[in-house]
């Protein structure tokens, strides 16, 4: 039993719990106190000063955010004065920002507008000189616009405290104060993951995606090339969101019928590639088992992890699947086997991933995961601009009769599917594993103990008589601190996955932003999206990635076997070690 | 000289900021030379002090038997005084600035000039007095004798109790209890906890921290060893900024001194109490004197403030429970322990206890350095001190507590100097400086100046700050452009009273305090820069213009000197001034002998 206080909320008690702060027991009884700095997942920052409240006994205000309530306080959070003081401070904020609203990205969809509506400004006082910066578009994946930045600090807190990549921090001061990567350097010469979790997290349009919609719907008007479209799981699972509709809702059907309405010729399923990953994967993890390969193996599905592992944990290379990802396996695919299929020329198909991850920007360009010379994907798009290609192109996606992906490559199982939520390559790689090495059908496939949202998971399976320690860590930060367990500890675990960001790819950087009654990165809403994957898993007949008869055939037509020289031309690649400026140590190499 | 063979004379040359620049190192030189001339090198130890306040009439030499004061005096009068002082015992009077001798409370007779009569020196007791390059000169007056006696006679509770008892309240600037601030991080769970020196003196003009650990570096030293047995702590960390190396060198070799002597590290005086000190070193931000940023810089990260509570106490450097105290609250520590808390309590008024360091400055003849009792009144400070404002001027405003501080008029002078007074004339305390300023400021761009500076000092975190001061500094500058706007004066009130209750630091409490304070008690002169486009006190070349009027007798001599050539008219013939071409330099008016050319 927690103990408890009376505080007075606008001269009315409340018994609320003691130990916490103003704004959380306000949050409980019903005052939703207005803010922007704050963010649940990340530490106080007490910045914005949006969350002011007037405590009697106080000469000033308090942030709400963080200061603990105690016995008898009372707070007011609506005087005339309160009011005002709020108003004003987000009227000096909006004056230091560009007035560009209607040319804005995240016009009907940012916070500071929200806010802005909220407080009820409907007059200036206090215009002056704003600040005046380039955009950053070094990266392939995020756009930075400082002159967006309002100085929150939530990408900062977010890159250093859940992703500790560290590449954000605050710089210069006063007026001329900006959030920058170390020595203002590009985010591509930067340690930047290209995670896009601050994308998410950032309340106005200072970070978003690398936009290629303009020349998407530019290349889906030449006849010349055929068009082809993929679709990750974690994409179905929460583009309803940006059309208003609760997390959870899986729409995959919709979603191909759009992209066909868009001007896709063919639709395939990123869960199909996902199968083949886990046959590729499982099978390399047998064989590191068995022939005493390094162990324990790491997954090398998440772009922005690969990015992390490369600069970060380079020392841990050779302990990594040398499998590509699902959209580059896929890729690569469409460009061989399905363009002879087909007998075209592979240069004539336009290869378009729609992804929830921005990282995966950066993974397309990647020069290692060329085909024959091509690009095995040419463009990626996220789920955010995928809806927005949608409503620009003027395709009713919530009433849109639902269509089936393509074949070959559009058959998936539930494994595949469940691969965007945290734990899922795991479980979907025990599925086929047990079978390949026992020759027995694993029963229990769904392994609890992998799933949920716990920074760093452990399981254990029996295979063959022999214990196989697995772990699976979902962002960054617990993937570093994971890693340095593996340091520790190598003898600890065979396998593991990790995903780059918080929840896993349902969390990912390119996913819808979050509505105007909730948080980015709620937890809630990745638990919705997540069992939006497991509901796709457990409908469907066909359950471990093995039996896919698409994923068969394609091993008899065209790769022979799992690891095969065919396979590894293919579907595998190489990483290496990566020496960004801005981390200690590589300044004083050069 | 030998230091263990008694001098016959000792010669003592302030080698405070003021006085570095007066050329004390060349005077020491000088000094020494005469001394050897006359065969006196021998029989007279040289002591290079630290700062002894009197800056406005540096250089400062005393010749000890005799505490005689020579100031003032230039380096060709060395060997004057050294022959008639020295050598033919008698005075060179035109050089001394002693009269007659006056008891002082601390170990030693200052003199009498009005300048230390209303003085009270308990933090700077030992400044200007002692070479602070010698372990044995600090002991020799009852240095670490604090030290022993607590560490001998006092559980460390009972040494809380003493702080609690004698009223000190914090010397950086919010005054608050210093005994409280030691036992609420006493009753936190150890066992590592830490003691902080906070020596990141930021404020434009002042330098009391920087002189008094240049002048006594120990006494910080032994402040802090006593803090660190208190509260349970055996690290210690100075915290100052890089810009005083001369503080820096003085305290390493305190530090070091005092570790050879047992003063400082494992097992001190054989007590079984450990303590050791650090230095670490400020990069230059204003905003890092403030207690939470300070700690931020000390772990490596960018200093910017953190919203409190937590405080310090609870959760300070590294997460552990820590003491923070500015460089005079340490320094008053020793006495306090020394002298007991009801001495020190005797001195003040009733919340305000002890006494208080101000750096002086503006127009004021006697800038420097001072410590007064806690209740002495500005008009004290200002004119018995001070000296008064010169060249026969009036006084108009007097700033306390720093770029943050209030500018308080003539109404305001006997305004007692304590925490809660000056709070209530609009001002603050701050960390002691003292701008006085005469009828020749405008007080519209005093209060831009000091806002500038804070806003340039903002680190950037909170909005109200960040932006706030940025609009108010703009407004400022447009009223002092003349183009200022009916409503500017309510939008400065209105952003001021939400930037001083919304920031999150003192910073940007405090940053708005110049304007806020200016407006209400000089609210005409900001009335006639907006509505008549007029600076009464002329600084605002934008509002200013010059014209020639009858006195002209046509000599020309304003024409040649004018840099724009805005002047015209033929010899013998009135001249006349092109508004268009005149920059408002001034230039004429300087050179007119005839009155002729005024500015409106």
């Amino acid at each position: 039993m927690k103990e408890k206080v009376i505080v007075y909320f606008n001269n009315k008690p409340f018994e609320v719990e003691a130990e916490q702060t103003i704004m959380q027991a306000a949050d409980k009884i019903g005052f939703h106190i207005p803010r922007l700095c704050y963010h649940p997942s990340l530490s106080i920052e007490g910045a914005c000063r949006v969350c002011i409240v007037e405590v009697e006994g106080m000469r000033n205000y308090v942030a709400s955010c963080a200061f603990p309530v105690s016995e008898g306080m009372r707070i007011h959070t609506n005087t005339k004065e309160i009011r005002q003081a709020r108003r004003d401070i987000v009227e000096l904020i909006l004056d230091n920002h560009p007035q560009d609203c209607h040319t804005c990205e995240r016009d009907g969809i940012c916070e500071l507008q929200r806010l802005a509506y909220a407080m009820g400004l409907r007059q200036r006082h206090f215009e002056g000189e704003r600040k005046r910066y380039e955009k950053d578009l070094s990266s392939a994946a995020v756009i930075r616009d400082p002159e967006k930045c309002i100085l929150c600090g939530r990408c900062v807190r977010l890159c250093s405290e859940v992703q500790k990549a560290n590449t954000l921090g605050f710089a210069h001061r006063g007026f001329k104060a900006n959030v920058m990567p170390a020595y203002d350097m590009g985010l591509n010469e930067s340690v930047c993951t290209g995670c896009g979790q601050c994308v998410n997290v950032c309340p106005t349009a200072a970070f978003l995606e690398k936009n290629y919609t303009q020349e998407l719907f530019e290349r889906l008007n030449d006849p010349e090339v055929i068009k082809v479209a993929q679709v990750a799981p974690s994409v179905r699972a929460a583009i309803g969101e940006a059309f208003g509709l609760e997390p959870g809702r899986a729409m995959a059907g919709e979603t191909v019928a759009a992209l066909k309405r868009l001007g896709f010729d063919y639709v395939f399923d990123t869960q199909f590639s996902a199968d083949l990953t886990i046959m590729e994967e499982a099978s390399e993890l047998l064989e590191r088992l068995q022939s005493g390969g390094k162990l324990p193996m790491i997954t090398s599905c998440s772009s922005a992890w690969m990015k992390c592992l490369e600069q970060f944990h380079p020392d841990l290379i050779p302990n990594v699947s040398t499998c590509k990802s699902p959209m580059s396996m896929m890729g690569a695919l469409t460009k061989t086997y399905w363009a002879d299929k087909i007998k075209t020329d592979p240069k004539k198909i336009l290869a378009v991933a729609v992804m929830c991850c921005t990282a995966k920007k950066y993974e397309a360009a990647r020069p290692e995961l060329r085909v024959n010379g091509m690009p095995a994907t040419d463009l990626v798009i996220t789920t955010r601009e995928a809806a927005w290609m949608f409503k620009s192109a003027g395709i009713d996606f919530l009433n849109i009769k639902p269509e089936r992906f393509d074949e070959p490559l559009g058959l998936s199982s539930g494994a595949g599917a469940i691969f965007g939520a945290t734990g899922g390559v795991m479980e979907a790689a025990i599925r086929t594993a047990y079978e390949l090495c026992t020759g027995e059908t694993l029963l229990e496939i769904e392994l609890e103990s992998l799933r949920g949202f716990k920074g760093i998971k452990e399981g254990k399976v029996m295979m063959d008589g022999k214990e196989i320690r697995v772990a699976v860590a979902h962002g960054l930060g617990n993937a570093n601190e994971l890693m340095d367990v593996v340091r520790a500890d190598p003898e600890r675990y065979h396998f593991i996955e990790i995903m780059g960001c918080p929840g896993g790819c349902i969390g990912g950087g390119g996913q819808p932003y979050a509505g105007s009654n909730s948080i980015p990165l709620d937890e809630e809403c990745l638990r919705k999206r997540a069992e939006a994957l497991y509901g796709i898993d457990r409908a469907n007949t066909i359950r471990r990635s093995h039996e896919n008869p698409h994923v068969q055939r394609i091993y008899k037509e065209l790769l022979g076997r799992p690891l095969s020289k065919k396979s590894h031309e293919l579907l595998h690649t190489h990483y290496s070690a990566k020496e960004p400026r801005g981390i200690i140590g590589n300044e004083t190499k050069e | 000289m030998n230091n263990n063979v008694t001098p016959d004379y000792i010669i003592t040359i302030c080698d405070g900021p003021s006085c570095i620049h007066k050329k004390s190192k060349e005077l020491k030189e000088s000094v020494t030379a005469q001394l050897k001339r006359f065969g006196l090198l021998d029989k007279t130890r040289i002591i290079l002090s630290g700062c002894l306040g009197m800056c406005a009439k540096g250089p400062v030499m005393i010749i000890n038997p005799g505490y005689t004061i020579y100031a003032g005096f230039n380096i060709i009068d060395v060997p004057e005084i050294i022959e008639e002082h020295l050598v033919k015992k008698t005075q060179v009077s035109r050089l001394v600035v002693q009269e007659d001798n006056l008891y002082n409370r601390f170990y030693r007779v200052f003199g009498d000039v009005n300048f230390f009569g209303k003085q009270m020196r308990i933090a700077l007791r030992n400044c200007g007095i002692i070479d602070p390059e010698s372990i044995d000169d600090y002991l020799s007056v009852r240095g670490y004798e604090a030290l022993a006696k607590v560490l001998s006679d006092m559980q460390p509770q009972d040494v809380v109790q003493e702080l609690k008892k004698c009223g000190l309240r914090g010397r950086g600037g919010a005054g608050f209890p210093t005994g409280l601030k030691w036992s609420l991080t006493a009753e936190q769970p150890g066992p590592e906890k830490f003691v902080i020196c906070n020596a990141d003196e930021g404020d434009p003009g002042a330098f009391m921290d920087r002189s008094a650990i240049e002048g006594d570096p120990h006494t910080v030293i032994e402040g802090m060893v006593i803090g660190g047995y208190a509260i349970g702590a055996s690290k210690g960390i100075v915290y100052i900024r890089a810009e005083y190396p001369l503080a820096i060198k003085r305290l390493e070799k305190a530090i070091a001194d005092a570790r050879a002597e047992g003063l400082l590290g494992a097992n001190i005086l054989d007590s079984g109490f450990s303590f050791d000190l650090e230095i670490r070193l400020g990069a230059g931000a204003f905003v890092c004197g403030e207690e939470t940023a300070l700690i931020q810089s000390i772990e490596g990260r960018r200093g910017m403030p953190r919203p409190r509570p937590p405080y310090p106490s609870v959760k300070g450097l590294f997460g552990k429970p820590t003491l923070i105290n500015n460089v005079e609250t340490w320094a008053n520590i020793p006495v306090i322990i020394l002298d007991g808390a009801s001495w020190f309590s005797s001195v003040g008024t009733e919340k305000s206890k002890g006494t208080k360091v101000f750096a002086l400055a503006g127009n004021v003849v006697n800038t420097g350095l001072v410590e007064v009792p806690m209740g002495t009144t500005l008009r004290e400070i200002i004119y018995d001190i001070g000296g008064g404002i010169p060249d026969g001027k009036q006084f108009k405003a007097v700033q306390t507590g720093g770029p943050s501080g209030g500018c308080m008029p003539e109404q305001y002078l006997d305004t007692p100097v304590d925490y809660e007074s000056l709070q209530q004339a609009g001002s603050i305390m701050g960390s002691g400086g003292m701008i006085v300023m005469d009828e020749g400021a405008c007080m519209v761009n005093i209060a831009r100046f000091f806002l500038e500076f804070t806003q340039n000092e903002s680190c950037g975190k909170c909005t109200p700050c960040r932006e706030g001061t940025k609009r108010m500094l703009e407004i400022l500058t447009r009223i002092t452009e003349g183009k200022g706007e009916a409503e500017d004066i309510d939008k400065l009130e209105r952003l001021g009273r939400m930037i001083k209750k919304a920031s999150l630091c003192g910073l940007g409490q405090s940053a708005p305090n110049p304007v806020l304070s200016t407006i209400a008690n000089f609210r005409e002169e900001y009335e006639e820069h907006v509505r008549d486009k007029k600076c009464r006190a002329g600084v605002c070349t934008a509002l200013l213009s010059y014209t020639i009027n009858e006195k002209c007798v046509g000599c020309g001599a304003c024409k040649r000197v004018c840099p724009t050539a805005a002047i015209s008219g033929a010899v013998k013939q009135r001249h006349v001034i092109d508004p268009a071409k005149c920059v408002r330099c001034g230039k004429c008016m300087e050179t007119c002998k005839f009155n002729a050319i005024v500015r409106g």
